[in-house]
């Protein structure tokens, strides 16, 4: 092995921060999955009939689908039966407010670095706490209220807000879209629910922080965004995981509605367990995210910053329906030691003058696999349709991969569709350099990624993009000696 | 400050330095010459820690301390810094950002407290005029679409941040026109102390001319065959390198 991989073999050696775990008593689902499961899951959060129902159809169809084979990736077949589709932490009586959750559970996202103490919060950002299935919190209700926004959990918006739920669930998702958003449809447990009122511009961020505590334990949410005409938000996702031997199953599906002249801007931090540098572990990240740019001028914006999971499998997409509305993808992905990454995004373009854009910078680093698959589909009477996508690849050592899958379809003349790629390699050079300024090597890596990854990270709201830097430099670290 | 003593160096198995000896005191500027492949840039490399030379046998002394022993990070906090002969382009990283990683990084190993934006910044204005750099320059990504010259001009600005005490050269006169070359040697001369010493490395008298070197020698196969004072070098300007060559050639078949 020469000089420069040893030095790269060093650097990626780092161990996952977030892999702990606390013991709390748990209110459990059997294992397994059939449609007594669905029921109980469905009777646990004392939903309607029609949800049910809702749930059951998925399932039934979910029996007849195939598991997807396409991506880049490979691992073992999970044994879905052999999961727990429930679980939640057991708390005496429901809380009606922070004051009232259990201090314990808290906790666990103290250490994970988020204070729900709303005083104590950085002000400016609401946030959905969700734990495995169920959501323990959710900050700053009253005051967003106040505008008309609602944010809250799924569950409580299925109680709450039983008309937009009926409205707006699977709208732009369907159940049957495919394998494995039919089986969230069928077994989804929590997840956030925001809805800003027509005019109305969210004043602060929202977020919602996912934590995978239980073991053996599948966690399928379910977030549904529906921005009203006029109106603005911006929305932050951020998710970790313990260490586990076992590989875990994470199986999301968001849906985006964007009403005329409104914008929505979602915003990704990933960092579930990857697995450990020998390849053991981690979740399976199996995710589908999308949105609908419903009304003329809107406009959608995905930015993600993905370095967790063992295998990810994710395309946030827009279907740009509305004249002139505009669709953003903006994505880092990184993958070291074993982890396989295969991501991008779909942009439809169906109304006319519609625009989209996408930057992908992939980093594989170590023996993991990256792929972007990314789609840009021209309609018929999109015309004037414009795209620009660039993908590029930077690659760390000489035993991972990078791999770039574009598909572009179009169907109307006046289209005009760029797309531009590169892959470039950190080189020792670069590395020396920094050195013989004084660098320390680890904080070269950084700097160099950071610097690669701009593009990207400038899209973040700005208190995340100082995370996602230091995220981006941690599962890095030992990467580079 | 520098002693070199016996200094055997090899990449892949391949001998390039064969013995080198340098004494070189504070306050001196040491010109290295001598044709193509001698291993003038070999010796550049392996005083700041390249990992691709391996050295074979020999020491080298900086201020009392085993320069061969220290990471290539410690030897730039210990006061060595290279003008790149190929200045490397980092996409996305502006000069600004890169350069005030580098200087409190070195503030941080000589036990300094970090500048602060504020005082980096008058820091960077009073040095951006030694070698005429333009601001706009620094808030580029570093040396990404940089002009030869421009390149050139900022290895001798970071020089200038760093306040080395060994600066090595390595043929920063290449891809220079006349111009550039008087700004960049200004910018060096200017930085001269009776503190510091220089190491110029070069093939062609030319940049002599500009900076004066107190000594220059004369590297041919991986030896110090010749040295002299500038005049050496005036004389190698005429003459070329080949008496010199086969001087060293018959002695070594004799």
């Amino acid at each position: 092995m020469s000089k420069d991989n040893q030095i790269l073999e060093d650097f990626t050696s780092k161990e996952y921060e977030h892999g702990w775990s606390v013991n709390y008593e748990a209110d459990e689902a059997p294992i397994g999955l059939n449609e007594d499961i669905i029921q109980w899951i469905s009777a646990k959060k004392e939903e309607p009939q029609w949800l049910l129902e809702w749930r059951l159809k998925a399932f039934r169809t979910w029996l007849t689908m195939e598991e997807p084979k396409w991506a880049n990736v490979h691992y073992p077949k999970i044994d879905l039966q052999g999961l727990r589709y429930y679980s939640a932490p057991k708390q005496t009586k429901k809380p009606k407010n922070l004051d009232e959750v259990d201090p314990e559970l808290l906790d666990i996202y103290k250490r994970l670095g988020i204070n729900l103490n709303e005083q104590k919060r950085l002000q400016g950002i609401a946030v959905d706490a969700v734990l495995d299935s169920v959501s323990v919190a959710t900050t700053f209700k009253d005051t967003l209220s106040k505008l008309g926004i609602v944010f809250c959990s799924f569950s409580e918006a299925v109680k709450e807000h039983p008309d937009l739920i009926k409205k707006y669930l699977g709208s732009v998702v369907p159940m049957t879209d495919n394998y494995y958003a039919a089986l969230n449809s069928a077994v989804f447990s929590d997840g956030s629910f925001c809805y800003i009122p027509k005019g109305v511009r969210c004043p602060m961020e929202l977020s919602t922080y996912f934590r995978i505590n239980a073991a053996n334990t599948g966690q399928f949410e379910r977030t549904l965004i529906v921005a009203e005409d006029e109106s603005y938000c911006s929305y932050l996702e951020g998710c970790t995981a313990p260490q586990r031997d076992e590989n875990q199953l994470h199986a999301a599906v968001v849906e985006i509605y964007a009403g005329t002249h409104a914008e929505v801007k979602y915003s990704t931090v990933q960092n579930w367990f990857p697995g450990d540098k020998n390849g053991k572990g981690g979740i399976y990240n199996f995710v589908t995210k999308r949105g609908i740019c419903a009304g003329d001028h809107s406009k959608i914006s995905w930015t993600q910053v993905e370095t967790g999971s063992a295998v990810t499998w994710k395309y946030p997409s827009c279907i740009l329906k509305g004249d002139y509305s505009i669709g953003e993808f903006y994505s880092v992905a990184v993958t070291n030691n074993y982890q396989q990454a295969d991501t991008g995004t779909k942009m439809i373009h169906i109304g006319k003058n519609t625009k989209s854009r996408i930057v992908s910078k992939g980093i594989s680093a170590g023996k993991s696999q990256n792929s972007y698959r990314g789609q840009v589909q021209v309609m018929k009477r999109a015309t004037n349709a414009r795209n620009f996508s660039q993908c590029d690849s930077l690659l760390m050592g000489d035993r991972c991969g990078a791999h770039t899958f574009p598909y572009i379809d179009i169907n109307n003349p006046t289209a005009k569709v760029e797309h531009e790629a590169t892959t470039s390699k950190i080189g020792e050079d670069q590395i020396f350099y920094c050195n013989q300024r004084g660098i320390a090597t680890e904080d070269a890596v950084a700097l160099i990624v950071n610097g690669y990854a701009k593009e990207v990270l400038n899209q973040l709201p700005m208190e995340f993009a100082v995370e996602a830097q230091k995220l981006l430099a941690l599962t890095l670290e030992g990467s580079v000696g | 400050m520098l002693s070199i003593k016996n200094l055997h160096a090899s990449i892949e198995g391949t001998p390039i330095l064969r013995g080198i000896n340098l004494e070189i005191k504070a306050g001196e500027v040491h010109a290295i010459m001598g044709p193509n492949g001698s291993g003038k840039s070999t010796l550049a490399s392996v005083l700041a820690g390249r990992e691709e030379y391996e050295v074979t046998d020999g020491e080298v002394i900086f201020n009392g301390k085993d320069l061969l022993e220290y990471s290539p990070e410690d030897r730039a906090r210990e006061g060595v810094f290279l003008a790149f002969q190929y200045p490397v382009e980092i996409p996305g990283v502006s000069s600004t950002n890169f350069l005030r990683t580098a200087v409190n990084q070195v503030r941080e190993y000589r036990g300094l407290d970090p500048l602060d934006a504020v005082k980096f910044l008058t820091l960077m204005k009073e040095k951006m005029k030694l070698v005429e750099i333009d601001q706009k320059l620094l808030s580029r990504s570093l040396n990404e679409g940089f002009s030869g010259g421009e390149k050139k001009r900022n290895e001798i600005f970071q020089m200038a941040m760093l306040e080395p005490k060994l600066s090595i050269l390595d043929e920063t006169d290449s891809g220079l026109d006349i111009d550039a070359l008087k700004i960049v040697s200004n910018g060096v001369n200017q930085l001269k102390s009776k503190d510091n010493a220089t190491i110029v490395v070069t093939h062609y008298q030319r940049l002599l001319d500009y900076i004066v070197p107190d000594y220059v020698h004369v590297l041919y196969k991986g030896r110090i065959v010749k040295s002299g004072t500038k005049e050496l070098a005036l004389e190698l300007e005429e003459k070329g390198y080949d008496w010199i060559k086969e001087a060293v050639d018959s002695e070594a078949t004799v």
